[in-house]
């Protein structure tokens, strides 16, 4: 009983959050309602027994990948958006669409999968087992994945460095 | 134990804890002044009380009379949630930090810590990286130049600084075995040829302290790492737009960081409560306490001796001395630990 509220009240704030991140108009506080969903999706997966992925939901997720983008919506001073006229096309045809879409998919996992109540003990959550999924039985993905990533960081740091200004002389400015 | 006794007990555990913590808080800043000031050779407080010590009562009383001035162009949402959040995150951190061993008091029995959790070091680092966003929300929402440029260079710092942090801890996680805090200072009981204690410093993990250490003065906005602080002596800062109460928030969760971190390295690389036990019963009880509270008055006071002696750093030397050096270093700490670890298994 308890569980099902706290999941209820994890949920609600989840939710909420997730809309207001698309009502707000200044891009701040869009950030720090995506940090609200963040955190109640740790509550979330606490309340699953998986207290590994929980923790470092919150240190990677909602500590470190948000606080970029709060510093990067800070630096870039994006100030409020304008409003632009609503679409009446998109209203009349996406809240059907997404609706019907949203019934379409729930129905059909719910019906195809044969889903049982599991007791919360049963999930593996402990570090210890996370750590014997992670480095031995999915070995090879987790290290495909450390590559992919490696991939990302470089093209970011050669996206973002300066071009070389090799043929040019030291600009007028710069000692 | 019944849940009613649970809840109680945890209720006034919590209690009591946090009561202690905004004491220690308090009197930590007695500590600077009177440290700062024998360094300087000049006496420091001394007219409040004997020696001083009704300082910080004074002080805070101060902190509440002092006129609450909240300018007309800040963004007030999160100008005055920014404060609460530091304090917040500052404070929660202790809830896992065990003090010393099971006691019993008449029928019932606890452990001395709020809550013994299985990943407790990391429920330490995840509080430590959301405490960044009081920094960062204060430096935006006083709408001033100065404070935005501060509260991004201190926020920039602090998550640089917690990559390091936290693969300096993974040494110790591998040695001990576990993430729970109490684990983590069980391993560290016994001695090597009867008098050098197994701590962690001692038993391999030294670089590992020292990188802790630097990282964690990192961390904290500490000298020798605090122009995010120096520029509210030189320029502003990210507490420059704020008065009174809010600005002794952020004072004291900037204080109440350091408590934390002097009880993450005691638990962590000085043993957390071993110690020398002896005496009737009821002092066998407390004296864990007494260690363990000695070690991090020792931690305390090596914060202020360094904020005191060290020049600061310039921010891209900081940068780049978490990025280039300590990064490397601690992944190379990782790597030397688990090959022993596993080798002896």
């Amino acid at each position: 009983m308890l569980h099902l509220i706290l999941f209820l009240f994890f949920g609600a704030i989840c939710v909420a959050g997730a809309v207001n991140l698309l009502v707000q108009s200044h891009p701040i506080n869009s950030a720090l309602s995506l940090i609200a969903v963040m955190a109640s999706l740790a509550a979330e997966y606490l309340l699953l027994g998986a207290e590994f992925v929980a923790a470092v939901q919150v240190i990677v997720y909602a500590g470190a990948i948000m606080v970029l983008f709060v510093i990067t919506i800070m630096l870039l001073n994006a100030g409020a958006e304008e409003r632009s006229k609503g679409s009446r096309v998109a209203i009349l045809l996406g809240i059907p669409g997404v609706v019907i879409g949203g019934v379409l998919v729930a129905w059909t996992l719910l019906n195809r999968s044969n889903m049982q109540a599991v007791p919360i003990g049963a999930l593996k959550g402990d570090p210890r087992d996370i750590a014997r999924l992670l480095f031995h039985d999915f070995l090879l993905p987790f290290e495909v994945t450390s590559v992919l990533i490696l991939i990302a960081i470089m093209g970011a740091v050669v996206l973002a460095s300066r071009p070389q200004a090799v043929a040019r002389g030291p600009r007028k400015d710069e000692g | 134990m019944s849940i009613t006794t649970f809840v109680i007990i945890s209720i006034i555990k919590s209690v009591a804890v946090v009561a202690v913590l905004l004491t220690a808080v308090a009197y930590s800043v007695w500590l600077e002044r009177k440290v700062s000031a024998h360094i300087q050779n000049r006496w420091g407080p001394t007219r409040v009380g004997p020696f001083g010590l009704l300082q910080p009562l004074a002080d805070g009383v101060k902190f509440i009379f002092k006129e609450d001035l909240t300018q007309p162009h800040v963004y007030k949402p999160l100008y005055i949630a920014a404060p609460i959040i530091a304090m917040v995150f500052a404070i929660t951190s202790i809830s896992v930090i065990p003090f010393g061993n099971w006691v019993n008091i008449g029928p019932w029995g606890t452990y001395l810590q709020i809550t013994d959790l299985n990943i407790g070091l990391l429920v330490v680092l995840g509080i430590t990286s959301m405490g960044v966003y009081g920094v960062a929300l204060a430096g935006w929402s006083s709408n001033n130049k100065y404070s935005l440029l501060g509260g991004l260079r201190a926020s920039a710092q602090m998550i640089s600084y917690e990559v390091s942090l936290g693969l300096s801890l993974v040494g110790v996680v591998i040695m001990a075995g576990s993430l729970s805090l109490r684990e983590i200072v069980d391993a560290q009981g016994g001695t090597f040829w009867g008098f050098i204690p197994r701590w962690n410093i001692f038993h391999g993990q030294t670089l590992a302290f020292f990188i802790y250490l630097i990282s964690a003065y990192a961390e904290t906005n500490r000298t020798p790492f605090d122009l995010p602080e120096a520029e509210s002596e030189l320029v502003a800062g990210y507490h420059t737009e704020y008065s009174a109460m809010k600005f002794a928030m952020f004072f004291m969760a900037e204080y109440a960081n350091m408590v934390t971190v002097a009880c993450l390295a005691t638990l962590l690389f000085l043993g957390g409560w071993h110690g020398p036990i002896f005496g009737p019963p009821i002092l066998q009880a407390l004296m864990p306490v007494f260690w363990f509270c000695l070690k991090v008055f020792f931690f305390m006071f090596l914060y202020v001796w360094v904020r005191w002696t060290l020049p600061r750093f310039r921010y891209d030397q900081l940068m780049a001395f978490g990025w280039k050096v300590l990064l490397p270093l601690a992944v190379a700490n990782i790597v030397v630990t688990a090959l022993i670890v596993a080798w002896r298994a």
